[in-house]
């Protein structure tokens, strides 16, 4: 039994590629065409042709992950270093954006502040999508009460308001960036679920995932190799736009002090602590405000630009 | 219509079940003993035991939560440690203030995104859509804390036409109305923009164009109207979201609304209160989109004909 669905699997393959190579022999250049207009590098390159605020954005992204990554070589100062007779000192020379309340220099603390923020966009999003993918794909999938138990658990979590919800959670945890990023990631899958099954819906109804079965594929390799794939397009859009709304829950929840602790140069706890200081130092709380908008900016320039390129369907969605 | 309503409302249930059960058993399993975190550490432990079980606690975890939910029912959602007052009445005082500055919101919100959106769609790639277009995508990507502070800063401390804080006038709830309205007031424009722009392109708008009807006629006459279904229905639901507790700019301004009501909750450690603002909160949430969903099937009569 085992080895007759071997040979109908390799049997499978070798009828695909001896398609592919008739095909190619047949149609020649118009196939490679055809197969042309769907590459990655081919829409990459439309996304910089149509949308230059886009490609803009991809760079200063690139660019912010560089300096978060070289922080220590880039920041004019030791970020966590305290100078009591420079407290509070204006903008100048020697601190670009002046220092905070115990004399630490502002620029550093937002240079090092940046690898929290994009660790916070990226991971806990990474998770949280690869939770929702997953569940999402099996709620499709399966059907039945599986979809059912799985769609009413989504309505649930997209019931709450979602900072409430974290905030909930960084109650039950404690504050600190790990329950962050456990707090974020158990927050945010619902919306991908909700994606992804809808899609894997549509997809499970196409011809190759019936010929696949057909022949005996096991559900989860159909589910991740042959469903999961042609969903990619709308999770990368997804993930691109997701990241900053992590990015600013993170500074939400640290401005209200239940986010990350002192002395971490956390954007959020930066700029709530800079609060006090509003009337007489406004750069000690705008500028890290600034740095996020930048961030937060430039994460939703580049996803508009993707979803126009990658996924039309996403946007009538 | 009423079997859909009905419909709606009972599909509405389970959700609202499960929603109290992830807050009762996620506040469960804080570290620690809910009576010891509210009276400290020094307390002798037979009061603690004592308190403990006049408040039920020392039950098995699925009585309390039973006898949650019947509480519930009836309104009761338990008293607050710190407080020592029912919380149902605590929530009850600051909703008011929410509503009052959710209200004012969403009028900010609803004017400028509008009038935006169709400035903007009918300037189509031109300087004025560009330009409110990208103060829309500022207004969305604005960290909320941000906008207060900016708005703090420039309208309160130095120009002095508003106050700082407080909400005991109108004047006071002018600033955190815009602040909170800013952001709704990007998406709304977004989404009148495109809509707008998709309609301009049907066969009717040509119709009403042929037929001589000034621009003005046909854009508020035939476009808009076909353009603002679901804009109204953005509307329904961000309403229900700011009803449901500015967290941020109740907390900038020191609005005494739910939002800091939770925020304070979390400070004090009282498991009552912050329980019963986050079930009603998403009531309110919950109720927000059915109204949503029901204002669809009425400005739609192909939906509602479709049912």
């Amino acid at each position: 039994m085992v080895n007759d669905r071997k040979d109908l699997l390799a049997e499978h393959e070798a009828l695909e590629t001896g398609r592919e190579s008739v095909f190619n022999m047949e149609y020649g250049d118009t196939a490679a065409q055809i197969g042309e207009a769907d590459t990655w590098q081919d829409k990459l390159r439309t996304l910089v042709r149509q949308n230059k605020l886009a490609a803009f954005s991809a760079v200063l992204i690139i660019l912010m992950i560089l300096i978060a990554v070289f922080a220590p070589v880039v920041a004019p100062y030791d970020h966590l270093k305290q100078s009591l007779t420079e407290r509070l000192s204006h903008p100048s020379m020697a601190h670009w954006l002046g220092t905070d309340e115990l004399g630490r220099d502002v620029l550093s603390r937002i240079i090092f502040g940046a690898r929290i923020s994009l660790t916070i966009g990226l991971v806990p999003t990474l998770i949280s999508m690869a939770i929702g993918t997953v569940l999402g794909l099996w709620a499709g999938f399966y059907g039945g009460k599986t979809d059912f138990v799985i769609m009413r658990l989504a309505d649930v979590m997209l019931a709450f308001p979602s900072l409430l919800l974290a905030m909930v959670v960084m109650y039950t945890m404690g504050g600190g960036l790990v329950n962050i990023f456990i707090a974020l990631s158990l927050v945010n899958w619902a919306s991908t679920a909700r994606i992804v099954r809808s899609q894997t819906l549509s997809l499970k109804e196409k011809e190759y995932v019936e010929a696949a079965r057909s022949i005996g594929v096991k559900k989860w390799t159909i589910m991740f190799r042959h469903i999961l794939p042609n969903c990619l397009p709308s999770l990368i859009v997804l993930f691109t736009l997701n990241i900053p709304s992590a990015i600013l829950s993170e500074a939400s929840l640290s401005f209200l002090g239940v986010g990350a602790q002192p002395p971490s140069a956390s954007w959020g706890l930066m700029v709530v602590r800079g609060k006090k200081y509003l009337f007489s130092e406004p750069w000690l709380s705008i500028a890290p405000s600034v740095a996020i908008m930048i961030v937060v900016l430039a994460f939703n320039f580049l996803g508009d630009g993707l979803r126009d390129v990658l996924d039309p369907y996403l946007k009538e969605q | 219509m009423l079997s859909k309503v009905l419909k709606r409302i009972a599909v509405s249930i389970p959700v609202l079940v499960g929603v109290v059960l992830v807050i009762f058993v996620m506040l469960r399993i804080v570290p620690g003993d809910p009576v010891t975190t509210m009276m400290g550490e020094h307390v002798n432990p037979a009061v603690i035991e004592k308190i403990s079980r006049e408040m039920g606690l020392d039950e098995p975890l699925y009585v309390q939560f039973f006898k949650y939910i019947a509480n519930a029912l009836r309104g009761d959602f338990g008293t607050s440690y710190r407080l020592n007052r029912n919380v149902t009445r605590i929530i009850l005082d600051s909703f008011p203030n929410t509503v009052k500055l959710s209200l004012l919101a969403a009028v900010v919100a609803w004017l400028i995104g509008i009038v935006a959106g169709i400035i903007a769609a009918i300037r189509q790639n031109r300087l004025l859509d560009r330009l409110f277009m990208g103060c829309a995508l500022m207004g969305v990507s604005m960290p909320v804390f941000m906008t207060a502070l900016v708005l703090q800063y420039l309208f309160a401390f130095k120009l002095k036409w508003f106050p700082v804080s407080g909400f005991d006038s109108l004047r006071a709830m002018i600033l955190p109305a815009i602040v909170l309205g800013w952001n709704s007031a990007g998406s709304i424009a977004r989404m009148t923009r495109s809509n707008l722009v998709e309609i301009m392109q049907n066969d009717f708008i040509r119709t009403a164009r042929a037929k001589g009807l000034r621009e003005h006629g046909v854009i508020i006459g035939h476009a808009l109207k076909n353009a603002m279904l679901p804009v109204v229905t953005m509307m329904a639901l961000q309403i229900s979201s700011m009803l449901s507790g500015a967290v941020l700019t109740e907390s900038v301004f020191g609005v005494p609304g739910i939002g800091r009501l939770a925020v304070n909750a979390i400070e004090t450690r009282d498991m009552p209160l912050l329980q019963g603002t986050v079930i009603f909160t998403t009531v309110l949430i919950i109720l927000g989109n059915l109204v949503a969903d029901l204002l669809y099937n009425v400005l739609d009569p192909r939906i509602r004909e479709g049912a």
